[in-house]
């Protein structure tokens, strides 16, 4: 058979195309072929399996702890972008700030797995961080004033619960502050 | 500082033989990702979001600029050629992801160079910045300053629990990637170096060849980096990276140590004979610019040659690459020989710019 496209060359690649026109499929020779995208060509062919590729490959094989969420977690669509979790699974890449909210309950366990934590330790912003900074703060103090305490550092320890302290007054000023110390 | 200089000349900052651990730790990187709230992420955005994120990040640019003291030459992806954005990877200023859709991609790169902000890569923003020799403590600071001054104008997609959101939930959290550019040859002909490419991972960290594949890795250079990115603090990566930067020099010194010992003449010979061909050869391709220089490099730091300075080395690495040269040459239909021939003569005035008398050497 010969190429659809040059009529020329023996076809060698069947390709579908589903566009807005309904289905196309043709016969091309390897070079029309290599027109129609890099997926085609046969240096990729040999390609090792990318870091994407994986990733995609553990987000869409992400066990299922109850198996009922399953159907529910297919038609998740964020509101923000129209992304859909489905979209994720395919793609491996989150769409905008709001779908890490819409898929949390999805998202946990896979960053578990990715990180072996879900929690943020690092930097926080001033603004949008709200009073995270100070609370984020407190907590570090908290665990190094119980690390002085197990290690019998008293004078340490105290030096610690004095900033802790100073801290909290400073976070109660704060809006949004209070619930926190109340815990 | 123009565009044209930019692409053409050949000395970045970053990569200079100085530093901490510098006969083994060519460079130090440091790269944050960034995104704004109110805009999906660049691979969900349509182009009228693309150029609004490239415009909120046009009017930082100058108070950047004023902060930091330094110009940035701001390069558009989209005005460049094909040959031009080749030229600034292999310069490792921006990602081959950048110019894969060029449409508002942009990146801003410092005077000196050690600082590249890419605009809408996977994340609207991806905040580079190097230093020579082991030293990641000075591009975490100042990749941190650049992210403050940005988060003083823009808002920053962040959560208290996930920390800063990216569009690959690997980089989520601090969205810091901490690498460190290694040249192993001893660790490469003592056959030792898939014991630390198969260790680290155990250590969450990823160790790649920089050029070459995994069967082959031309240049003996690698690059090593952390791979977690949630749960730990930014002090927690970089020390950790660090720690494991320290112990893979210490194999590699004592690798080196060894071949001076067991193999002096035949390690003396490899190196002069690389010296040789980079010095008089009339045609040389990239991958054997890569592999001779890496020997030049390693007889300039046993000290064995002593009349080139170790400058020689970024010098040659990037001014031999194929893609600079053609730029330079105003021509990017150069047949292979053409090249060749340019590349050859390029090595020889590189090295013959770094020649100094043999008693300067430090």
């Amino acid at each position: 058979m010969l190429c659809d496209d040059c009529g020329r060359n023996e076809a060698v690649v069947h390709i579908t195309q589903i566009g807005p026109d309904g289905k196309i499929e043709k016969n091309l020779c390897e070079e029309c072929a290599a027109a129609y995208g890099e997926f085609l060509t046969p240096q990729q062919r040999h390609r090792n399996v990318s870091m994407n590729d994986f990733l995609k490959g553990i987000f869409s094989n992400a066990p299922d702890q109850e198996g009922r969420r399953l159907a529910g977690q297919d038609e998740l669509v964020c509101p923000s972008c129209g992304m859909s979790y489905r979209d994720f699974q395919q793609t491996g890449k989150i769409g905008c700030a709001e779908c890490y909210r819409t898929f949390r309950p999805q998202l946990e366990p896979l960053l578990r797995r990715i990180h072996g934590s879900s929690v943020h330790r690092g930097k926080i912003p001033h603004r949008t961080g709200g009073t995270l900074e100070l609370k984020h703060e407190i907590g570090m103090l908290r665990q190094q004033l119980q690390e002085s305490v197990a290690q019998e550092e008293f004078e340490k320890a105290a030096e610690y619960r004095d900033k802790i302290r100073a801290l909290e007054k400073e976070l109660l000023q704060k809006k949004g502050g209070e619930e926190y110390v109340n815990e | 500082m123009s565009m044209n200089d930019l692409l053409c000349k050949n000395d970045l900052a970053w990569l200079k033989a100085c530093g901490q651990d510098h006969d083994v730790v060519l460079a130090s990187r440091i790269r944050l990702a960034r995104n704004l709230r109110q805009q999906p992420f660049p691979n969900r955005a349509d182009f009228s979001q693309l150029s609004e994120v490239l415009a909120e990040m046009d009017g930082v640019l100058p108070e950047i600029q004023k902060a930091i003291g330094q110009t940035f030459d701001r390069a558009d992806m989209e005005r460049l050629t094909p040959l031009q954005r080749e030229v600034l990877i292999e310069k490792q200023l921006i990602s081959g992801n950048l110019i894969k859709n060029p449409q508002y991609r942009a990146a801003y790169v410092s005077a000196d160079r050690c600082i590249s902000i890419m605009i809408n890569e996977e994340d609207h923003l991806r905040i580079q910045c190097m230093a020579p020799g082991l030293d990641l403590e000075k591009p975490l600071k100042m990749a941190s300053r650049l992210d403050d001054l940005v988060e003083s104008r823009l808002d920053i997609a962040f959560d208290e629990k996930m920390g800063y959101l990216t569009s690959c939930p690997t980089n989520l959290g601090t969205g810091l990637r901490a690498s460190v550019l290694l040249h192993l040859p001893g660790l490469v002909f003592t056959r030792n170096v898939s014991s630390i490419i198969n260790v680290s991972p155990q250590l969450g960290l990823a160790v790649r060849s920089l050029y070459g594949d995994e069967k082959e890795q031309v240049g003996c250079l690698f690059q090593i980096s952390n791979q977690l990115t949630l749960g730990f603090s930014e002090r927690e990566l970089i020390d950790n990276l660090k720690s494991a930067v320290n112990e893979i020099v210490a194999h590699e010194r004592r690798a080196r140590k060894a071949l001076a010992l067991y193999m002096k003449e035949r390690l003396e010979d490899e190196v002069w004979r690389a010296y040789g061909i980079l010095s008089y050869a009339r045609l040389l391709s990239e991958k054997e610019v890569l592999e001779l220089l890496s020997k030049v490099r390693l007889g300039i730091d046993l000290k064995l040659i002593r009349g080139v300075s170790p400058d020689c080395y970024s010098d040659i690495l990037i001014g031999g690459r194929t893609s600079f040269l053609q730029n330079l040459a105003e021509n990017e239909n150069l047949s292979k020989n053409e090249t060749d021939r340019l590349r050859a003569q390029n090595v020889r005035k590189g090295l013959e710019r770094h020649r100094m008398n043999p008693e300067e050497h430090p």
